[in-house]
């Protein structure tokens, strides 16, 4: 398992990311007890889904719309933001819409490239829990979040921009 | 001019000690060319033809005369002794050393200037007019709305990464020399029936590739609702800005593809949701913004000096001065001064380190210890006594700063070109100087009158040609370098892209090509009609017939 990084501590990844074109019956063997599906298999499922014994979360590719999870936020444990590569920054808005327009409260978590110097930026969207691939020194990237002690936009973390707090 | 508390310090040290760092993993072989890529784009930093290119930026083109003898010394101490002065209100270092770099960017923090999203793709420095605060008949002061904007588009954590780079420009004077049309978002400050202040907003204007002219998506937006109203043009940017195709990637094709309603609805729908919440601007902030900006303690009753008749009648130079670089203020015994950065055989933009600690000094002399900075590459000062106008004018001569050119020909917008842009197709500053060469004598420029010519090295359009009465494009033939020339595009509120004349043509032959251009202007102009009149009334015809005529 990548290592993790949630809520600013390293953790244990007991999640398992099934890939874009696992169809149902093949998720549903999966060894893991949660298991993180593409929003469509979740869309086209959710009753199968729900029904088995797995704890299931929904990842969202940058192509995907976040709106599209609307009537589902309150019942997700976790909701995964995909970078399939870091320049794509629409996970970015997927991830602010996920908290500002849908009030999830859940886990939102980074996965796919994602780079340190990003995680910043990714909290400060909502985001709480970070996937890192192998070539992250887990320990190292934790100073990421301290980068910038303030910022000037209203944001999901700090949603009273700076000129309100000057 | 603004001055940064402490909040925008720390952000600023911050962004140094984050980049050192980046620096240092990446020299260590921590990070990969390609993900450093991105880091050092966002902090202004290119790789070109011959060594980095580092971009800082000028916020809004507003430089105090400190700021100004920073970037001479770093333009010494870093570099070969000069700069260049791009068409973005931005400044561009061509020789600094990697290694050098954070240390460079702590210098320039010492005087609040920072090189910070110069480049990359993400918000761009907010651009405006450069006469903002003093023109005459000013519908309202953009600085403090491009200083909110500013810091609104500073590492804003949702849109460091967009499809492609991004362009605002805000304009609050009657004529727009800002070029806000051909942004990526234009703001035209207005007022309302109720005297209150509000954003007319185009989107989807640029140049490059494909030259489109901004779309209108909000008449009239109350200055409140600006920030809240920017988010979500930028997230509907963000999220369905096509990312496949680089060339495909600006706004305006999104606009293009799905129209000018169909974004405007999507952005309505999701400003619903923040409109009148916690991003709202208040009268507090904007009046905090506001106070940066006050005007200096000019003078009363200096509004008259026959110093300026009287030497203006013994001095021809001084003369010409007076007519092309001098223009009203709103404060009367007051004048806008244009320093003309065009000297020819000097590369369009470029300073020396001297010049510059020159033009500071002339700032706190005469005009309140601040300059601009343009985007046709000249320098400005904005508030000059009358009675300093001719001392001012022979201080400059000494320097090579007092061509009287400003809105003539040889006043030319260009690009660094294949000289040292390595995305060139061409060379353009050896054009720019074969025609300055050409046309150089000051009553025959005169005589032609009002003109802008633009010149870029590739499709790019760094050098905005299509926005020039006459445009330059350098094109690549079967590896021969070649030019093609576009007539009629303007700038300003009326703002024109320019039609394509024909064929290209080889080096050599562009000051002939743009002569008979001229000429079929001259003998075709009506009373007193600028060059740009006479185009659209005449055509593009005539133009071509000459041109190609005799070139067979
Ligand atoms: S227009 Fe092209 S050649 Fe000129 S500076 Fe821009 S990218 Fe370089």
């Amino acid at each position: 398992m990548p290592a993790l990084i949630k809520d600013g501590t390293i953790s244990e990844n007991t999640w398992h990311l099934i890939s874009k074109d696992t169809d149902l019956s093949e998720a549903i063997e999966n060894r893991g007890n949660q298991i993180m599906v593409h929003i469509s298999l979740w869309q086209e499922h959710k009753d199968e889904l729900a029904a088995s014994s797995k704890n299931i979360a929904v990842w969202l590719d940058s192509d995907d719309d976040a709106y599209d999870l609307a009537s589902d936020v309150g019942d997700l444990p976790l909701i995964a933001v995909n970078f399939p590569v870091f320049k794509d920054g629409r996970s970015f808005s997927n991830a602010a819409i996920l908290r500002q327009r849908m009030s999830f409260k859940g886990e939102l978590r980074a996965i796919g490239d994602v780079l340190r110097d990003q995680m910043f930026y990714m909290k400060k969207c909502g985001i709480n829990s970070f996937e890192l691939s192998d070539a992250i020194d887990a320990e190292e990237a934790l100073a990421a979040f301290t980068d910038f002690a303030d910022n000037y936009q209203s944001t999901v973390e700090d949603p009273a921009p700076l000129f309100r707090r000057r | 001019m603004y001055i940064y508390d402490a909040y925008d310090k720390q952000m600023l040290e911050d962004r140094i000690t984050q980049f050192r760092d980046q620096t240092r993993r990446f020299l260590a072989g921590e990070l990969s060319e390609e993900q450093f890529l991105p880091l050092r784009l966002q902090n202004g930093l290119y790789i070109q033809r011959l060594a980095p290119m580092l971009r800082v930026a000028i916020p809004y083109g507003c430089l105090s005369s400190v700021q100004l003898r920073k970037l001479a010394s770093i333009a010494r101490d870093y570099d070969k002794g000069y700069a260049h002065f791009s068409t973005r209100q931005n400044i561009q270092y061509n020789w600094p050393v990697l290694e050098q770099v954070p240390e460079l960017l702590a210098e320039l923090a010492d005087v609040e200037m920072h090189a910070i999203q110069t480049s990359g793709n993400c918000i761009r420095n907010t651009t405006t007019d450069q006469f903002a605060g003093v023109a005459v008949g000013e519908i309202e002061d953009s600085r403090p709305w491009c200083e909110i904007i500013r810091q609104w588009s500073t590492f804003h954590p949702e849109f460091a990464y967009l499809p492609r780079k991004f362009k605002i420009a805000v304009c609050g004077t009657p004529n727009d020399q800002a070029a806000t049309q051909v942004h990526d978002i234009g703001l035209y400050i207005k007022k309302n029936a109720e005297g209150e202040i509000g954003f007319q907003v185009l989107v989807g204007g640029g140049l490059g590739r494909t030259p489109v002219i901004g779309a209108q998506i909000c008449d009239f937006l109350p200055w409140k609702h600006l920030l809240t109203y920017l988010d979500a043009i930028m997230r509907v940017y963000n999220r369905f800005g096509r990312r496949d195709n680089k060339y495909k990637a600006r706004i305006k094709i999104l606009v293009k593809a799905i129209g000018a309603d169909a974004f405007r609805e999507k952005v309505e729908a999701e400003w619903q949701h923040d409109k009148d919440g916690q991003a709202t601007l208040t009268e507090e902030e904007v009046n905090r913004c506001k106070g940066f900006f006050a005007d200096p303690d000019y003078e009363e009753h200096i509004d008259k000096d026959a110093s300026v008749e009287t030497h203006a009648g013994t001095d021809l130079l001084f003369s010409h001065w007076l007519e092309r670089n001098v223009t009203n203020h709103k404060k009367p015994g007051y004048r806008i001064v244009t320093l003309c950065l065009k000297e020819t055989g000097v590369a369009t933009g470029d300073l020396t380190d001297g010049q510059m600690d020159f033009v500071a000094n002339l700032a706190d002399k005469f005009s309140f210890g601040e300059v601009r900075v343009t985007h046709v590459q000249n320098l400005v000062l904005t508030d000059v006594r009358l009675k300093d106008l001719y001392e001012l004018f022979q201080a400059c001569k000494q320097e090579s700063l007092a061509t009287p050119y400003v809105g003539l020909l040889n006043d030319m917008v260009c690009c660094p070109g294949g000289d040292f842009c390595s995305l060139a197709n061409a060379k353009s500053i050896p054009i720019a100087e074969s025609i300055q060469r050409r046309f150089e004598d000051f009553e025959r420029q005169k005589n032609i009158g009002d003109i802008t010519l633009n010149i870029s090295g590739c499709m790019n359009a760094c050098g905005h040609h299509h926005v020039g009465n006459i445009g330059i494009l350098g094109v690549d033939k079967k590896g021969a370098e070649f030019y093609q020339v576009t007539l009629g595009g303007s700038a300003d509120r009326q703002t024109a892209i320019g039609k394509v004349l024909g064929p290209s043509f080889a080096q050599e032959d562009m000051p002939d090509v743009i002569e008979k251009i001229i000429d079929v202007y001259l003998n075709n102009r009506e009373d007193g009609e600028n060059f740009l009149n006479t185009y659209k009334r005449i055509g593009i015809e005539p133009y071509k017939e000459s041109v190609y005529a005799s070139a067979d």
